[in-house]
């Protein structure tokens, strides 16, 4: 009698294996309407209570909380760049200790609700950068520290260089510097914190405040 | 070896090769005698340590090719320069003798554009690999766009 051979197993095909990498499964499974806004169930909600006569009330100070709250911990994913990562790393440390303003540096993007671009972003890394930003949840900021990441800075015509963030990521608070001292590093964080009280009800970013801007 | 040793070696093997003396001990050659020296050089004068291959552009005068070799134990250092006419790109790949000009030839190649012949990968090194152009190259312009990050 022969011996049955055993059947081979049939291992399922993974679903990732039709796409050419992860970072298209990404889009396709992460893209997010234009803007960063709450979900529109919510909008319509929050648009009835508000039109609703003395609603706004309501909403406005349902407001206030959740900006207070979005202000009052606003984590910083660690990703640095270059020199200025340095002075991020002393901003982050005891000395000026950024969690009293309740920001805790974060190793992940999901956690996270601040990118501080520190450094010079070149061509090759710019879509990283782009896919690690598309990677926080919203609603998330963007602070770019230092020339380098503001305009190119001293190496804006080198043929690497992306002249200035803003063109691969939307940016709130821009910290001039070579490289920005830690001080410098912590006024734009308290800038951005008073942005972000500034939230708009939406979800939408703040229209430019005299104070800031 | 001393470097007057190696200056005799070189006149009696490479008689088209015109030496400065160092140090470094400076060396140029045509482009067909680059593999043979780079031979001798590797045998007779023992320069087993590969420093480093790069190019400048002399513009409409063509393109020298530089080869730094060292041997260490004799503390003799070569350099080794070959010029590519213009129009002319391509030259004799040190790779089969020398394993560290792997990566020099490829960044040679990824700056200024020249062809190894007999380079066993020569791809971009550094850049994407759908850049256009070699950015070392002088006729590469300063703001040479590349959408959609300048």
């Amino acid at each position: 009698m022969a011996v049955k051979p055993p059947p081979t197993p049939e291992i399922p095909v993974p679903v990732w294996r039709n796409f050419k990498d992860l970072q298209e499964w990404e889009t396709l499974h992460q893209t997010r309407p234009e803007g960063d806004k709450h979900s529109a169930a919510f909008e319509a909600v929050t648009e009835g209570i508000h039109s609703f006569p003395g609603g706004f009330v309501l909403t406005t100070a349902a407001d206030s909380f959740f900006n207070w709250a979005r202000k009052s911990s606003v984590w910083p994913v660690t990703f640095g760049l270059a020199c200025c990562a340095i002075e991020m790393m002393a901003t982050f440390a005891s000395r000026f200790d950024v969690e009293r303003l309740g920001m805790v540096p974060w190793a992940s993007p999901r956690h996270s609700d601040l990118m501080i671009v520190s450094g010079t972003v070149t061509i090759k890394m710019a879509p990283m950068l782009k896919r690690i930003y598309d990677q926080m949840p919203d609603p998330k900021w963007a602070v770019s520290m230092g020339s380098c990441s503001n305009s190119g800075g001293p190496f804006r015509h080198g043929y690497f260089v992306v002249k200035g963030v803003d063109r691969v990521i939307p940016v709130d608070v821009y910290v001039p510097g070579c490289p920005p001292p830690p001080e410098s590093l912590l006024n734009g964080l308290l800038l951005l914190q008073d942005q972000i009280s500034h939230f708009h009800r939406t979800g939408q970013r703040a229209a430019p405040s005299p104070k800031v801007d | 070896m001393t470097s007057e040793h190696a200056t005799t070696l070189i006149g009696e093997r490479f008689g088209s090769a015109q030496v400065e003396n160092g140090p470094p001990l400076t060396v140029t050659l045509p482009v067909d005698a680059w593999l043979p020296f780079a031979q001798f050089a590797k045998d007779e004068l023992r320069c087993r340590y590969f420093s480093f291959l790069t190019a400048v552009d002399w513009k409409d005068q063509g393109l020298d090719v530089v080869l730094k070799i060292d041997n260490v134990d004799d503390n003799l250092s070569l350099i080794v320069k070959t010029r590519l006419e213009p129009g002319v790109s391509s030259c004799p790949s040190l790779t089969p003798l020398y394993r560290g000009a792997n990566w020099m030839e490829r960044e040679a190649y990824d700056m200024f554009g020249i062809v190894f012949e007999g380079h066993p990968d020569l791809r971009r090194i550094l850049l994407t690999d759908d850049w256009e152009g070699h950015p070392l190259l002088k006729s590469y312009a300063v703001d040479t766009p590349h959408p959609p990050y300048r």
